[in-house]
């Protein structure tokens, strides 16, 4: 960041807002579309009116794929499904249509599309509702997928996403995004509690906005002994278990990918061949994604390193105690890294 | 089948009962997420599912706790499950969203319209495997824009399935109001496809009973779908917290979060032309005085409704309601004390 500009604080859920309402203050093209947009923004309703915050029916896979349409007839559509898991209703319109346009056409057709939606769990909603799903969606060429673990990212990457040529998924956790967790959790209770990462849910933010380039991972904290990298909230667990390591005498580097795809290859060389171990801390699934992928790029730039990754390792149970084990933690996290780091 | 009055009150008062405490054990903490209730759609429920055989099957939403009550499921276990106790229904895998009988053929899904193709599919197996038995999906008045739900209403009767669509119309999808965003009337769209449908009072179970029989005659007979659209109401919105309702129950504490930012929007220079502006803030105070009033029983409450026919039996109803008040306090103790 530069060191001109001041900063102020704000949360997760209002810089995201802020920064799209400072694109659709100067752009008449970005329009917002989505099921009960008229509640969930309606901040950017009550400034910008009904013409671009268009309440949706339960149709996703008719208004994405018109998203994805208006986006080519020259809109920047923001297109909303909520939970990241309802976009497998309108997967089409993503998997074949907006991923496709621009190989299809040449390269003569953009689609300057961007996809939000919340992800993650943490709050006992159960395997319909909790999935990450970024690494299933980085898997398909053509799509740009982002996940910010902290405010000054989440409106920085929204910037870049608005102005980005081709679609974006933009994933905001739902740990981060107060709204979500008090729409889907505690429903205005006060009798139930969720392991937020303050860090993440509050936070400084440049004052004006500036764009966080997509594709550029950020180091939370330098170390020499171990990488752990991941993106949104692993990254805050993967940060607490690091605290925990340097009391043990290890020192851990945690890097924030904050984009998925495309990956930053030379940021996680450049990291892991200085430590020699990388471990994955990734709320996704195990199997096929992105942890995986990160083995792949490391060996592939012919490093040696010894690997390890903390995962979700089947579909999320609903029940608290079961979910608080599935989702990578810190006591995960501190296990897997200890046996990394043993091995010479 | 003839309707029992009784039985089918016996059930929706259990229903009821049982929500009610599931409400209070959500309020209390013990019950994570969200909770969508049942509540308001007894008599859409008795109407249909107490008419079920051995073999039925059913596609539930996620509102699928009365229609697991009444197909015979233990409450211990639904209440278990919905605390995500390994021995509730479903082990604390599922939660409410995602309930799942196998004995009884019963399977949900938090996903809005799924229950469309799911039916068609236990129709295709039950016609093959179980000849004379049918499918029920459960849907409401949102689902009816999804594609999927729609493409199955076809395929039901191209290939004269088995299937009995209900869809049960509360005027609000989630906290959007349905008539807003949905073109035509929901009838006219499955008689446009070629099976007959029916529009009642979804509070009357005698009514639901009554079409729900010919609709279940038909399927059974091999004459292929047809679709049920029953009104009902949600008298705690799409979901328990309902952000809406909270707004209109508690207006000072809850619309200070809203406001404040609301209005600094809606008076930031740049932006839309005024009229613009205050056209949409309109839509959002509207819809929460609408919420208020569209979510709440007045005088159509399926259960009062059916409880003004049977108070003429001197003493029998207080004795009944006595016994299941009792009887669904002993299971919620019983969940709440195991460990």
């Amino acid at each position: 960041m530069k060191t001109n500009e001041t900063m102020k604080t704000m949360s997760f859920a209002d810089a995201i807002e802020d920064a799209l309402a400072t694109a659709m203050a100067t752009d008449e093209r970005i329009i917002i579309i989505g099921e009960d947009v008229h509640l969930l923004r309606v901040n950017l309703l009550s400034r910008f009116g009904r013409d671009r915050v268009l309440a949706a029916p339960i149709s996703e896979s008719a208004f994405v794929g018109a998203a994805v349409a208006a986006a080519m007839g020259g809109l920047r559509p923001v297109v909303e499904v909520m939970l990241v898991d309802f976009i497998g209703v309108a997967m089409d319109a993503l998997l074949n249509h907006a991923a496709k346009t621009f190989a299809f056409s040449g390269g003569n057709w953009h689609v300057p599309l961007v996809v939000r939606a919340a992800c993650g769990g943490g709050y006992g909603d159960g395997g319909q509702h909790e999935q990450s799903l970024w690494g299933w969606l980085a898997h398909i060429p053509g799509l740009t997928v982002v996940v910010p673990s902290t405010p000054a990212d989440a409106g920085g990457l929204m910037l870049s996403a608005l102005s980005h040529e081709e679609p974006v998924i933009f994933l905001e956790h739902k740990l981060l995004a107060d709204y979500w967790l008090d729409y889907l959790g505690a429903g205005g209770r006060d009798t139930v509690t969720y392991d937020i990462p303050m860090m993440g849910a509050t936070g400084p933010v440049p004052d004006p906005w500036q764009p966080v380039p997509i594709g550029k991972m950020a180091i939370r904290r330098n170390g020499s002994d171990i990488t752990v990298v991941g993106v949104g909230v692993g990254i805050h667990r993967a940060l607490e278990a690091a605290t925990i390591l340097a009391q043990n005498g290890y020192s851990a580097e945690v890097i924030d990918l904050r984009t998925v795809s495309p990956l930053d290859r030379e940021g996680l060389c450049a990291s892991v061949s200085k430590t020699g171990r990388m471990l994955v801390v990734d709320e996704d699934y195990q199997a096929f994604g992105l942890s995986g992928e990160l083995a792949a790029v490391v060996l592939e730039s012919g490093i040696q390193a010894k690997y390890g990754r903390v995962c979700v390792e089947s579909t999320i149970p609903y029940s608290p105690e079961m979910e608080k084990q599935a989702l990578p933690n810190t006591v995960r996290i501190l296990a897997a890294a200890n046996e990394l780091l043993l091995k010479r | 089948m003839e309707i029992n009055h009784w039985h089918c009150y016996e059930n929706m008062f259990s229903s009821r009962q049982f929500e009610a405490s599931v409400t209070t054990v959500w309020r209390s903490g013990k019950i994570s997420g969200e909770m969508h209730l049942s509540t308001g759609e007894e008599a859409i429920t008795a109407g249909t599912v107490l008419q079920l055989q051995a073999g039925d099957a059913m596609a539930l939403d996620h509102r699928g706790t009365s229609a697991m009550l009444m197909r015979g499921v233990d409450p211990f276990r639904l209440l278990r499950e919905f605390m995500g106790k390994s021995d509730g229904l479903c082990h604390g895998q599922g939660g409410h969203m995602h309930l799942f009988s196998k004995r009884h053929l019963a399977a949900s899904s938090g996903i809005v319209g799924a229950t469309g193709p799911a039916a068609a599919g236990f129709a295709l197996a039950n016609r093959a495997l179980r000849p004379g038995s049918v499918a029920l999906a459960f849907f409401g008045d949102g689902a009816m824009n999804q594609g999927m739900l729609l493409e199955s209403m076809n395929l039901a009767v191209a290939w004269r399935l088995p299937v009995v669509f209900i869809c049960k119309d509360s005027k609000w999808a989630i906290t959007t109001l349905s008539a807003s965003v949905t073109g035509g009337k929901l009838v006219n769209r499955a008689i446009g496809m070629g099976m007959p449908a029916t529009s009642i009072d979804g509070t009357d179970v005698e009514a639901v009973w009554k079409t729900a029989s010919k609709s279940l005659i038909r399927a059974r007979k091999g004459k292929g779908p047809s679709f049920i659209h029953a009104t009902c109401t949600h008298p705690e919105g799409h979901f328990l917290g309902d952000p809406l309702l909270r707004i209109a129950r508690h207006p000072v504490k809850e619309m200070k979060k809203v406001a404040g930012p609301m209005i600094k929007s809606a008076i930031h220079l740049q932006g839309a032309s005024i009229l613009k502006r205050s056209g949409s803030l309109a839509t959002v105070t509207t819809l929460i005085g609408k919420t208020a009033r569209d979510q709440h029983f007045s005088g159509k409450d399926p259960l009062s409704r059916l409880r003004r026919q049977l108070k003429k039996e001197n003493g029998r109803l207080e004795k009944l309601e006595n016994e299941l008040i009792n009887k669904n306090q002993a299971v919620i103790n019983r969940a709440l004390a195991a460990r």
